[in-house]
């Protein structure tokens, strides 16, 4: 447990408000070619080029999904292989137990029911999520991220990170406010 | 119509007579504003009267089914011949209203059309809410329906297997994965709009309640990230997923041998006319609601245009079916097909199908008309008539065909008792009571992805300001 605080920087981290997109995104540029590399932005809606900015373009998700999606294929066949052919054969007028094309349709909707569920909870994990408590919710003003301002954080982990030089950096960006992330 | 005030000369307006997809003046702020606020004011008054009407219906529902499972499924008006009734045709007529939410949620994503954006939510909630409905009728129908378990493959005690040959069981994995695949979509839609209502309530047990719902989202650029490309990803997953889904149901029907079901137009006739049915039913939930909430400025003349427009579209490709029928009784040879056609039209269920060329062939073409389209009322009254004319059509598609087919011995009238009919209702009461309960606690528009389209918000600034509710087309 020592070992563990001892580690710990005294705050999260420190927040930078800022009332627009434009200026959210050429402080994340600023701040990179300074070096910093443990930022994350907050935004009120999916924007791009703060991703693009942030370097953070890298996702499995994709490939997760198409490997959901096989793995439901692969299932859905299966089973009806198994049950229709191996467990459960039904002579209906002589005709093929491996009636491969009336396999096809179920064999289709557990393709989609793999990737999709995939999609969904595979984004859920990838985001940490359900993750109820989280120091940036500390700052009062945060609750404003959902509603129309840009947020910017700096860890405290940042091998570039000093309280008062980082802080000082974030008032340089001409933000609408800055404050420190208690954990 | 500018907004964006930063003084540079604008270039004339493209098609200025075009209405734009959200009023002038709108910020990130203000549609944030604005949409929670339905949500966090106190209830409206015609809201709890609309709840209590729905809520009455749903009762009715309740009486309904509680008779049946006391005296089974005789109460209801099925006989040989006709053994798929009121059931049915209910069934089918749900399932393909729900299609519409998804065309708007998914299909249009992808096909980049901007005015989905303040009606896929309320779309997509309308498609589960009548998923639940159509599922109620299968499910009534297998006379005891609390075995319905036996329809899902399990390992049992019985060693049995269901029949994977069979289009029963095929709807089964069609309808379960779509009811879920909707309702993944839907939950993901809401998570960051949840996020505000979190942060934007000040009732202490509704930020819980929408805080627990919310995950925790908190609009990292990475959450967003992964959001972005599971919702893309989804959206191409449910695309042809809601296509096979009326595929499936029209197998239900073109795989048996009887007349008026053996043919090969039925799955993308079927596809259309739940496309169409499901426009008409978005137009007569979204004409009401955005006058009772004071949603003009995001529910525009445009998105109930375009809806007539898609409505007039898909209504064609209905009446196209309808002549390929005609069409394939005469080509074929066919005694029974041809019999069948004319027995349509000159039967004792005559009336019907005039009713339904009625509503569903010449009533939407006043759509062609302009003045019609733009008038809210006009578009209600001919969404109420699509509404009736397909449910005409499946009744046409199931008990016409059925009630006279190869052998005259076998021949009989179809008509619904009381039960069937106050089923019926109940399941609009279960609808109208599950959508009065989701416009009264969840945002009915989606508000993140309102914030892309208004000046100052994503597409706004990345278009060199130029704000999107001035017609940009990509």
């Amino acid at each position: 447990m020592s070992a563990l605080t001892r580690s710990r920087p005294p705050i999260y981290g420190i927040m930078a408000e800022f009332t627009s997109s434009r200026e959210l995104i050429a402080a994340i540029r600023r701040l990179r070619q300074a070096g910093y590399r443990k930022l994350d932005a907050f935004t009120p809606y999916p924007i791009e080029e703060v991703v693009d900015a942030l370097d953070q373009h890298h996702t499995k998700l994709p490939l997760m999904v198409l490997i959901g999606g096989i793995l439901g294929g692969l299932g859905g066949y299966a089973l009806q292989y198994w049950s229709q052919v191996l467990v459960y054969p039904m002579n209906i007028g002589g005709r093929p137990v491996h009636s491969w094309p009336a396999f096809i349709v179920p064999t289709f909707e557990t393709t989609i029911l793999g990737a999709a569920l995939t999609a969904v909870f595979g984004m859920i994990a990838l985001n940490g999520l359900p993750q109820p408590y989280h120091p940036v919710f500390n700052v009062p003003r945060f609750a404003e991220a959902s509603r129309d301002r840009y947020f910017l954080v700096i860890e405290a982990d940042d091998p570039k990170f000093d309280r008062e030089a980082t802080r000082q950096h974030l008032a340089d960006l001409n933000p609408f406010e800055v404050s420190e992330v208690e954990h | 119509m500018a907004t964006l005030d930063d003084g540079a000369p604008r270039a004339p307006l493209p098609k200025p007579h075009r209405p734009p997809v959200v009023a002038p003046g709108h910020t990130t702020t203000t549609v944030t504003d604005k949409i929670s606020s339905v949500v966090l004011q106190r209830t409206p008054k015609w809201w709890f009267f609309g709840f209590a009407v729905s809520f009455f219906l749903l009762m009715i529902f309740l009486v309904s089914v509680t008779t049946l499972f006391l005296k089974g499924v005789g109460i209801w008006g099925i006989n040989w011949p006709i053994g798929w009734g009121f059931d049915i045709i209910n069934f089918v007529w749900w399932i393909g209203i729900g299609h519409a939410g998804t065309l708007i949620s998914a299909i249009l994503l992808l096909l980049r059309q901007q005015w989905r954006t303040s009606i896929n939510r309320f779309a997509e909630a309308m498609t589960l809410f009548a998923v639940a409905c159509a599922g109620m009728y299968p499910l009534l129908h297998l006379g005891r329906p609390w075995l319905f378990y036996w329809l899902l493959p399990y390992p049992n005690t019985m060693s049995l297997w269901p029949q994977f040959r069979s289009p029963l069981i095929w709807d089964v994995f069609a309808v379960s994965t779509y009811a879920t695949v909707s309702a993944l979509f839907w939950f993901v839609g809401l998570i960051p709009d949840l996020a505000t209502m979190r942060d934007r309530a000040k009732n202490k047990a509704a930020k819980i309640a929408y805080g627990m719902f919310a995950l925790g989202w908190r609009g990292s650029a990475k959450h967003w990230h992964n959001y972005e490309v599971a919702s893309l990803l989804l959206a191409g997953l449910a695309t042809p997923l809601v296509l096979s889904v009326h595929t499936v149901v029209s197998f239900d029907f073109s795989i048996g041998i009887i007349p008026g079901w053996h043919a090969t137009i039925f799955p993308p006739y079927f596809v259309a006319g739940a496309i169409y049915a499901g426009f008409a039913m978005v137009l007569t939930l979204a004409i009401p609601l955005r006058v009772a909430f004071g949603l003009e400025d995001f529910i525009t003349s445009r998105h109930l245009q375009n809806m007539g427009k898609v409505m007039l579209a898909t209504g064609l490709i209905v009446v196209y079916g309808y002549f390929c029928e005609i069409f394939f009784a005469w080509y074929s040879a066919n005694h029974y097909e041809r019999f069948m056609m004319l027995n349509r039209a000159l039967g004792p269920y005559r009336f019907h199908w005039y009713m339904l060329i009625f509503c569903n062939a010449v009533v939407p073409q006043f759509l062609w008309i302009k003045k019609v389209r733009s008038s809210p009322l006009w578009l209600f009254v001919i969404s109420m008539f699509v509404s009736v004319g397909m449910w005409l059509e499946r009744f046409v598609i199931i008990v016409v065909s059925l009630h006279r087919d190869f052998l005259p011995a076998s021949w009989g009238m179809y008509r619904g008792t009381i039960w069937d009919w106050g089923t019926f209702i109940g399941t609009m009461g279960l609808f109208l009571t599950l959508f009065f309960l989701f416009i009264r606690v969840l945002p009915a528009i989606s508000v993140f992805e309102m914030r892309t389209i208004v000046p100052g918000g994503g597409l706004g600034e990345q278009r060199d300001g130029q704000p999107i509710h001035q017609e940009v087309r990509s």
